[in-house]
């Protein structure tokens, strides 16, 4: 692995990205996603005559509360165990897959960097672009609700930047894992289709399915579930966010401490890493 | 300087097997400083796969091969080598320019490059489209502008007039015979025979994974050969195989054609016509390419185009 090759396939892979008409497409269906649940819904209920219809056990006031700028870690952070995680996986699987679609692949690796070098760039792009789009939806969080806060003359005062920044970086955490884990998957099934697929039943269906079960009629299967990357993800965001107001989004449960969450996660950047590894070096490009 | 340092490409004992079929068989290659040197073969004869293995792309299952004195797909061969295998691939969402500009960062050449390379296959006023939009012909041009980024000192282009017109055929010909004259080592594989004869210095016959041939142009042409018109054609070939003059002949439709020195040429014919066979037509003609080809690969004619 060279450094300077690295950063020419990331520079390249950021030139292309940025280019992408689908990638903004997912960062436009994350964004939404993020303003209309976090944001949206919760101000439209408390303002309209029967606040219970969004939130059954939040009176108007905690609506109202929860869209204040104070909130904005668990409001952009509250979809990413589940929705967000599925979108960005999908976002991982496009940037990493289509390169097999397109025949791609074989002009990068016949420039000059390794393969090693090609990789340690992609996982480079695929980090740089998740820590701006959580930055993105940082931001607009903070915009939201400061109009809110405005329009309603409440507390436009943001947390504290410690709280805000454990939150950032957790949430690059989470994104990247998901982002990571579609990318390699489609390396590895060199295709972009059947990632997503896989991906999204994953995270959307099989990890509720065995959540659900653990949590009630088969608690032999806490262990199991105590290691799937979204009830990690929804652990580690429900230990960044106390203060959650009313019930919490879908995925966000204590299943595990924080710690253990945070290693998990990491555990799976690992482990994504290594087999993209495994995969550029030991295929053949055809 | 040593032998092996002369050659810009040294394939030894090259094998690519796909659990049973054996893609590439023992291919050994010498490309010299300099020569445009052609890699002729039917579909399917392991042309593509044994440039992938040049290119590191794939890995043999035996042998080695360097390119400019090094492993073959190492950083250090591929950052002076351009090369187009199999089609050029490129983004489609992207402009051709932006395409170049991509390609141009990963090989760490200045951006400056890419309007030189886009002039030199004639697309800089057609830059701006997006690839999708580009004909087969033009995406191909700009696959050969994309190897030419990096001002490589060897360049391996994979059927490089596939999908082009006549004249683009002819453009991209004469490209290739000027990169020739730049100095670069351009190894090129082809199934058109008249392709290679036209740009090639030397030549590689490759048939079912295997070497049959590597030589000149020239020499695999092996001079001239006659064509004669005779009567009873039975009696010329017993007279002349008898006679031992012919290095070969053989029946090519009512006529016959013999392989011989110029020189003898005289002397068949009085030979056949002392034994009483009617000659009515001598003709000499340069055997082209294609004719050796289906000689040395037992090809039924019309297999390769």
């Amino acid at each position: 692995m060279n450094a300077t090759h690295v950063l020419d396939v990331t520079r390249a892979q950021l030139f292309a990205l940025v280019r992408r008409p689908a990638a903004w497409t997912i960062v436009a269906a994350l964004a939404v996603l993020n303003q209309v649940f976090s944001f949206l819904i919760p101000y439209i209920s408390y303002r309209s005559s029967d606040p219970s219809g969004f939130d059954a056990g939040a009176t108007p006031e905690e609506l109202l509360r929860g869209t204040l700028p104070a909130e904005i870690v668990p409001n952009t952070l509250g979809g990413f165990p589940v929705f967000a995680g599925a979108l960005t996986l999908a976002f991982g699987a496009i940037l990493l897959g289509s390169e097999y679609g397109w025949g791609t692949f074989k002009t990068i690796a016949t420039q000059r960097p390794s393969r090693m070098s090609i990789l340690a760039g992609q996982v480079l792009t695929i980090v740089t672009a998740v820590a701006a789009i959580v930055a993105l939806l940082f931001v607009l969080s903070a915009v939201t609700s400061t109009a809110i806060a405005l329009g309603e003359d409440r507390s436009t005062a943001l947390p504290s930047v410690g709280h805000l920044a454990n939150g950032y970086l957790g949430g690059v955490l989470i994104l990247s894992v998901w982002a990571l884990v579609g990318g390699v998957l489609a390396v590895a099934l060199r295709s972009v289709a059947l990632p997503v697929g896989l991906g999204i039943v994953w995270a959307l269906g099989i990890e509720n399915l065995v959540s659900a079960m653990a949590d009630s009629v088969l608690d032999a299967l806490q262990p199991v579930r105590d290691v799937f990357p979204g009830v990690n993800a929804g652990s580690l965001v429900a230990a960044l966010t106390p203060e959650q107001i009313g019930t919490p989004p879908p995925g966000v449960s204590d299943a595990v401490s924080g710690g253990r969450a945070v290693a998990t996660l990491v555990a799976y950047l690992v482990v994504a890493v290594l087999a993209g590894a495994w995969f550029h070096r030991h295929r053949d490009v055809s | 300087m040593t032998a092996a340092r002369e050659a810009v490409i040294e394939a030894r004992g090259l094998v690519k097997t796909y659990g049973p079929n054996v893609a590439v068989d023992h291919v050994d290659l010498t490309v010299r400083p300099g020569e445009v040197y052609g890699f002729l073969g039917p579909n399917g004869a392991g042309k593509t796969t044994t440039l992938r293995m040049l290119l590191g792309l794939v890995r043999p299952t035996s042998g080695t091969a360097t390119v400019l004195g090094v492993p073959a797909g190492s950083p250090s061969a591929l950052e002076r080598t351009g090369s187009m295998i199999e089609g050029p691939a490129f983004y489609p969402y992207l402009s051709g320019r932006d395409n170049l500009r991509f390609v141009a960062r990963l090989a760490g050449v200045p951006a400056g490059r890419v309007d030189e390379v886009l002039e030199t296959v004639h697309l800089a006023d057609r830059g701006g489209d997006t690839f999708a939009q580009y004909s087969l012909g033009m995406k191909q041009r700009l696959g050969v502008a994309a190897a030419l980024l990096k001002d490589p000192e060897v360049v391996v282009l994979d059927e490089p007039t596939n999908g082009l017109d006549p004249a683009g055929m002819r453009d991209m010909r004469a490209l290739v015979v000027e990169l020739g004259r730049q100095g670069r080592t351009v190894i090129l594989s082809s199934h058109l025979m008249g392709e290679v004869q036209e740009v090639c210095d030397r030549v590689a016959v490759i048939s079912n994974g295997r070497i049959v041939a590597e030589s000149t142009v020239e020499e695999l042409r092996g001079g001239t050969s006659l064509l004669v018109t005779a009567e009873p054609v039975e009696r010329a070939v017993d007279v002349l195989v008898a006679s031992g003059l012919p290095e070969s002949v053989r029946r090519d439709g009512p006529d016959l054609r013999i392989t011989a020195e110029p020189r003898d040429t005289a002397e068949i014919v009085r030979t056949l016509v002392t034994a009483g066979v009617d000659v009515t037509r001598v003709q000499r003609d340069e055997r082209q390419l294609e004719d050796v080809f289906f000689e040395i690969t037992d090809h039924p004619q019309g297999v390769a185009s």
